[in-house]
């Protein structure tokens, strides 16, 4: 597939959109014929050698265009496939009809992050994937490109959207979302109104205090949710900048940070307090947060933890990094920017990155962005059993990222000094469904062959961080670490609940939220319940 | 949180002390634990220390650190009253400490410092307690005093023969090893090189010896999985597992290669950092030169 430049793709968006003008009604056939509008993006030859945003989101144009293919179902069973049940019919509909304050007004009220997960989401899988355009044209793919919307609608709110008039004839414009001169998050009503940040009502101080431990997407959600009711929130986070998943894991390339500090910044202004550098369960107790300073209920968003290894020979020689190690360096710790950063990241001509997720995918297309010669996907499956979302699988082989897939590493070679000089893998092929539904890779005997590389990237998953678990006897976890809830995210222990991966294992930015979103609302009843009898010392002194 | 540099101290030429406020940390370190610490939160690197010291009541926290790499030498010139800008702890395993018998505590070099806080709990748990401090040289050696006063019997060598006996430290760990009353444990903290080499001392003897690791770290809780070393053949991180180990069961020669894993990036930036430094001194140099004038 030929790249297509940004000022093709509005040409046509505009031809399209002309042919709609003063038409009475659509059909829905007229509808399922409208081309899918493709997202404009930097050239893959340009972007795999910068770390700015890869694509510029939608012109207004496309937008439009795109929205007018939905069918406005009556069934909406899009909505079924959204974890937080946006309404998805009714911000597609005013996105159609321009109305994006409106749009954007709409998708807000089931989600807190739209401008995040319209670009991080797995759609295909989620909302794209009943999507009824999708299924008319028998393809997931040509679904309506439900997640590029909303992302246009929130990148108009926040004034980043499109690409102006006056870059449309450069070589290679910077993104939006790369340029100091645009403007920050601004109101919801768009970069025409007041450029006053959209923060959220908080109620009256009621006087009662949460403690959110972590600072990713389930944390951001239940500080948001908790915080609008009027209760103190404290988010306590391990690192030195807020943001967990969305700032050290995925990469500038794929979310823009200054999206996530927008985010990070509408909680402070809603009055929320964030210490970094504290790791609960290690700095303090969580009990001592709920026994002696006064916490009165936690929710614990600590996310994934511990890399997977493979268990083969050759793990742990020189070379051998976990893709959270590789992308924290990059990414929280800015390793890239090799000028100003202090914190060093191995230079690998020859990489060869295992698994299958979006994290692999990042880590391929890091190294191949920090000057690796030769990236290579190493996969057991096919690639139609991939589990990263099939837009990033698109943007790692257009920037030249090599799959070898139905192949599995069987050892890593080392050479005297034990650097990594090479991979051996095992052809597979594939043999009957598991049961998970997909056929399950069989190996071929006798087929290894080695690979000349110079760095191993393992992206396999994660375990669970063992360490609040481990300073908190009273947390009950299941036997992969994941602490065990009930359907309101409330742990074994009192007052406190749990939510994102640290509960589901490594799962997606749109869960965690929505887990997070049902943690707070039962942390918001239990302290209005709270309210309606006298607790605490009062209670203990007699006081009725 | 405000981490002041509360007291600063050069021990020898490049090794420095510091006392920086940090409460919590203060309160709930024990003996063996460590601390992630950075100079600067926007490009700055996260390094681990280990507490050398704490006083709970006054809510300090004392490092000891040789000033060899970038970040040690950016700290390093900090002065009293200047703030660090990010201290993360206390973090990995504290020491297990019980009332072996008779201890014997080794350290090496800047190992001396962490070796501190486990001799001292070791003592006040009822053992009886024989230390070794091992350095290069005269003006390497540290904590000497505090080390008198703790220990049963302390032994200091040098590698150079200018104080104590000329020797390593496996030396008169191995005479302790072959006398009557053989140690019971051997903490022993020092270069990888130091504590691999008094693993084999004790090896033949079959003394349980402890080593605490000191491997290349991002986060320091768990997640980058950069401080991985191999322990009785499985793979093991320092920073939620450790930094303790048994000292028989560490792949010392595979832990130093991973290392090295960066040597060539470290070196430019120790380099660079050398050359900032004596920049810096040749503009006051000038300036105080044209003020004489």
């Amino acid at each position: 597939m030929s790249h297509r430049t940004p000022s093709e793709l509005r040409e046509e968006a505009k031809r399209i959109l002309e042919e709609f003008t003063g038409m009475e009604k659509i059909r829905a056939k007229d509808r399922i014929a409208i081309p899918q509008q493709e997202m404009p993006s930097q050239d893959p030859h340009a972007r795999n050698a910068n770390m700015y945003e890869v694509t510029y989101g939608y012109f207004e144009e496309q937008a439009r265009v795109e929205a007018e293919r939905c069918l406005q179902c009556r069934n909406a069973p899009c909505v079924e496939g959204c974890p937080v049940r946006i309404d998805i019919p009714r911000f597609i509909k005013h996105a159609a009809e321009g109305d994006y304050a409106a749009s954007l007004a709409v998708v807000k009220e089931a989600s807190l992050l739209p401008a995040i997960c319209g670009r991080v989401c797995p759609q295909e899988n989620q909302c794209q994937e009943y999507c009824t355009v999708g299924k008319s044209l028998k393809d997931t793919f040509r679904s309506v490109s439900i997640g590029r919307i909303e992302r246009f609608v929130a990148d108009w709110g926040a004034g980043l959207h499109g690409l102006p008039d006056d870059r449309l004839d450069e070589p290679n414009p910077l993104p939006p979302s790369a340029r100091v001169d645009t403007p920050v998050i601004t109101a919801s009503g768009g970069p025409d109104s007041s450029g006053v940040r959209d923060v959220p009502d908080v109620k009256p101080p009621t006087g009662k205090k949460v403690a959110v431990i972590g600072s990713g997407p389930a944390s951001i959600t239940v500080a948001a949710d908790v915080r609008r009711e009027g209760h103190d929130v404290t988010i306590f986070e391990a690192f030195h900048k807020p943001g967990g998943v969305m700032i050290y894991g995925i990469p500038e390339f794929r979310l823009p940070k200054r999206i996530v500090e927008e985010e990070i910044h509408t909680l402070e202004e809603m009055g929320v307090e964030i210490r970094t550098n504290f790791l609960v369960g290690q700095t303090r107790k969580l009990k001592d947060l709920l026994e002696k300073d006064g916490y009165d209920a936690a929710f614990i968003g600590t996310g994934a933890g511990l890399p997977r290894f493979m268990s083969i020979e050759g793990e742990n020689l020189v070379g051998v990094f976990s893709a959270n190690e590789f992308l924290t360096r990059s990414n929280l710790m800015k390793a890239y920017d090799r000028d100003r950063a202090q914190t060093p990241i191995y230079h690998p001509r020859r990489v060869a990155v295992l698994g299958g997720g979006n994290v692999a995918m990042d880590a391929a297309r890091t190294a191949l962005r920090i000057g690796a010669e030769k990236v290579y996907v190493i996969y057991r499956r096919s690639r139609v059993e991939m589990p990263a979302r099939a837009e990033e699988v698109d943007h790692a082989e257009e920037e030249g990222v090599e799959f070898l897939l139905l192949r599995n590493p069987t050892r890593i070679l080392g050479d005297e000094n034990e650097q990594v000089v090479g991979i051996e893998v095992l052809d597979y092929e594939l043999g009957e469904p598991d049961e998970s539904g997909r056929r399950r890779p069989v190996p071929i005997a006798g087929s290894e062959s080695v690979i000349d590389l110079d760095t191993v990237i393992v992206s396999i998953g994660n375990d669970s961080n063992p360490l609040i678990t481990r300073t908190t006897p009273e947390l009950e976890a299941n036997r992969w670490g994941n602490i065990t809830t009930d359907d309101n995210g409330r742990t074994s222990m009192d007052r406190v609940y749990a939510g994102g991966d640290i509960v589901l294992g490594a799962a997606t930015v749109i869960l965690a939220m929505g887990e997070g979103r049902k943690a707070a609302a039962s942390i918001n009843r239990m302290l209005a319940e709270d309210g309606n009898h006298v607790t605490g010392p009062a209670a203990e002194q007699g006081v009725t | 949180m405000e981490h002041t540099i509360l007291e600063k101290r050069q021990l020898s030429e490049q090794v420095y002390m510091m006392r920086i406020r940090a409460p919590l940390i203060a309160e709930a370190r024990e003996p063996g634990q460590f601390i992630i610490l950075q100079v600067d939160t926007d490009f700055g690197e996260r390094i681990p220390l280990t507490i050398a010291d704490a006083d709970a009541q006054s809510g300090w926290i004392c490092i000891i650190f040789q000033a060899v790499g970038g970040t040690t030498m950016k700290l390093a010139a900090l002065r009293e009253g200047e703030t660090v800008a990010a201290v993360l702890g206390p973090l990995g395993h504290p020491t297990h400490i019980e009332r072996v018998g008779h201890a014997v505590c080794v350290g090496g070099g800047i190992g001396v410092a962490p070796l501190y806080p486990i001799a001292q709990a070791l003592k006040a748990a009822g053992n009886r307690l024989t230390v070794i401090v091992g350095a290069r040289s005269k003006e390497l050696v540290i904590l000497e005093d505090e080390m008198k006063e703790l220990a049963d019997e302390l032994i200091v060598v040098t590698d150079d023969g200018s104080y104590g006996r000329k020797a390593l430290v496996t030396e008169p760990l191995r005479e302790l090893c072959e006398a009557d009353a053989m140690p019971d444990l051997v903490v022993a903290i020092g270069p990888p090189v130091m504590m691999k080499f008094a693993a084999e001392t004790t090896r033949p003897f079959g003394v349980r010896t402890m080593v605490s690791l000191n491997t290349i770290m991002v986060d320091g809780t768990g997640m980058c999985g950069g401080c991985r070393v191999n322990v009785g053949g499985e793979t093991k991180f320092v920073c939620v597992d450790g930094p303790e180990f048994d000292g028989h069961q560490v792949d010392f020669d595979n832990m130093m290669r991973r290392l090295a894993s960066y040597r060539a990036q470290e070196e430019h930036a120790r380099h660079e950092c050398l050359a900032e430094a004596r920049a810096a001194e040749l503009e006051r140099e000038t300036h105080e030169s044209q003020n004489t004038v």
